[in-house]
């Protein structure tokens, strides 16, 4: 069986659902939601990958290369405000973060 | 990607605000880290200063619509209104903050620093033109307000903030960027450019499908970036526990932004799609009037209270981009001015709110304001009524200009929504009167309230009052913005 471009496509939407489901249905642990948000932009370059060799064109391999450059500036900036949290409360349970109902 | 035309393919000059503006932000964190001293006063200073250059350099390179960058960046009318409104917020709450960090033992240079590079990260994401550009931008704001709205280190509140926003902004910058991948892959290009070709051309079914995919899952990243319903839910929390000033910036600024890179993605490369976009920004409109008006009454923090109110006039400037029309779009960008405008004022009275050295948000803590701050309670009622868009305030005429082209375009049942719900929001914006002139005082407000603080009060008072007597510096360039979107 060849792999085709669909299959491409369906792991990577598999892999964002996954994603998407781990930021809401995780009770437990901040760090699974920094997790969740990693496989989410991951699916976004195996998406960018794909649908640049199918088109024969390279932008969005360009594309992809600048996502993963944000995704660790903004895996930074998550676990540095984490840190902080986590001074100030001493827990980064996710139901525990309710000071404020929104 | 597409070839380009020899002169465009190495253009700087219009991006050069942007270029100063990066390159300024280098500096002020040098001096910032070099001067060993935690006083904030002179880089606020020089932050205002730099932001000001940059107001001038977008006005002096955006007289001639152009394109840098192979046609990633575009500078055109739109571009330099929103550009404009964008500076102002940012430079009134670098002005606004001075004090409040001093009171409040945040006195670090971070702070102006930070904005000034939240301010090009929004100044990018109005002049994209390809998403590439766009996520860039995006991102760039996105990863300074996260910082800002966890700046009081030591506050749980603060901290707590920075958290939800930050999750909550990385789940949608991944729903934007799905999307985007989405639609590049079906239309073959991310430039907006080659996007409205391909689609004007009218695309076979397939694509057409998977195209309107991607836009969902756009719009959809946006609409939690511009806080609009159902995407809106960490907008009270965040508005809450970040520093006052900070959410003063969260509310002008960033949405402006927002707004800005909606109206050019949907006009612009999704134009053709109008039928098919219509319909989700008309329900997005009518859920953020609704939670705007009905949510806001039952707060009794004034800081909530604006984050729903925040949330109403999102909607409320939607309804004209849901006509879809020149004169729609028109409508938004004076919509989001006034708004700029009212929001700047209100947020400079609660930044009055301190009782003996600490700041209080409490609704009720107003009571009596007008006996004890006669002008502050005046400049606070004056953006009340506007808010709520009771004429002769700028407000009215701003919701005038989005509920007529709605009008025209045949979205009447959406225009009457808009204001049955902006007559229920006159309820929570009138107690708030009620209580600063009819109620007792309880406990006096701290006096002075700073020099700063009086100075953006007058201003943006003066702006809402005089909108009616004097409206062109703010209808004639959005009109000429408008047009320069819709290809005029």
């Amino acid at each position: 069986m060849a792999i085709g471009l669909a299959h491409y496509l369906t792991v990577a939407a598999i892999l964002f659902t996954l994603g998407i489901f781990g930021i809401f249905l995780n009770r437990k642990n901040v760090i699974i939601i920094l997790m969740s948000i990693e496989l989410m932009l991951l699916a976004v370059n195996i998406n960018l990958v794909a649908f640049s060799t199918q088109l024969g064109d390279l932008v969005g391999q360009v594309f992809a290369m600048f996502v993963l450059t944000v995704a660790a500036a903004e895996a930074a900036i998550g676990l540095a405000i984490l840190v902080v949290y986590f001074r100030n409360r001493g827990t980064i349970a996710v139901d525990q973060i309710n000071l404020m109902k929104g | 990607m597409n070839p380009m035309p020899a002169s465009e393919a190495m253009v700087f000059s219009p991006a050069v605000p942007e270029i100063f503006l990066a390159c300024a932000a280098m500096a002020l964190l040098m001096i910032g880290v070099f001067r060993r001293s935690d006083e904030s006063r002179t880089l606020s200073t020089l932050s205002v200063a730099t932001l000001a250059i940059a107001f001038v350099l977008v006005v002096i390179f955006g007289r001639e619509p152009a394109r840098a960058f192979e046609g990633l960046f575009i500078v055109d009318q739109f571009a330099v209104f929103m550009k404009a409104l964008v500076l102002i917020g940012s430079a009134s709450a670098i002005v606004l903050a001075v004090r409040f960090n001093a009171n409040e033992g945040l006195d670090r240079f971070e702070y102006p620093v930070i904005v000034v590079l939240a301010t090009l990260g929004m100044m990018m994401m109005i002049s994209a033109n390809d998403f590439i550009a766009l996520y860039l931008g995006l991102e760039l704001q996105s990863l300074s307000l996260y910082v800002l709205a966890a700046f009081r280190r030591d506050s749980v509140r603060s901290t707590e903030a920075g958290l939800k926003y930050f999750v909550l902004g990385a789940l949608s910058s991944g729903l934007l960027l799905y999307g985007a991948s989405l639609i590049y892959g079906f239309a073959g290009s991310t430039g907006f450019d080659a996007l409205a070709r391909v689609l004007a051309a009218g695309a076979p079914e397939s694509t057409w499908i998977g195209v309107v995919f991607g836009l969902v899952f756009v719009s959809a990243g946006l609409a939690f970036k511009v806080s609009a319903v159902p995407f809106h839910m960490w907008t009270p929390d965040v508005y809450e526990g970040a520093p006052t000033p900070v959410t003063a910036f969260f509310a002008v600024a960033p949405k402006v932004a927002a707004v800005a890179l909606f109206l050019r993605v949907l006009t612009g490369p999704f134009g053709p799609l109008v039928a098919d976009w219509q319909q989700v920004i008309v329900v997005i409109s009518v859920g953020s009037m609704l939670i705007g008006a009905f949510a806001a009454i039952v707060q009794t923090n004034i800081k909530r209270l604006m984050a729903y109110s925040s949330i109403g006039h999102v909607g409320y400037a939607f309804v004209g981009l849901a006509a879809g029309t020149e004169a729609g779009v028109r409508g938004v960008l004076i919509y989001m001015a006034i708004y700029l405008f009212m929001n700047l004022g209100t947020f400079a009275c609660i930044l009055c709110m301190r009782q003996n050295g600490r700041m209080v948000e409490d609704i009720e803590d107003l009571a009596g304001l007008s006996k004890t701050h006669p002008m502050v309670a005046a400049a606070m009622g004056t953006f009340m009524f506007s808010m709520a868009g009771i004429p002769p305030l700028a407000g009215f005429f701003g919701k005038v200009y989005v509920f007529l082209p709605a009008i025209e375009a045949g979205l009447v049942t959406l225009a009457v929504i808009g204001v049955l719900t902006s007559v229920v929001s006159c309820f929570y914006y009138l107690r708030i009167v009620k209580i600063m002139y009819f109620d007792e005082v309880v406990e006096p407000f701290d006096r002075p309230i700073g020099r700063e603080v009086g100075a953006i009060l007058w201003a943006t008072g003066l702006v809402i009052l005089l909108f009616i007597v004097y409206p062109a510096p703010i209808l004639a360039p959005a009109t000429t913005a408008a047009a320069s979107l819709f290809g005029g």
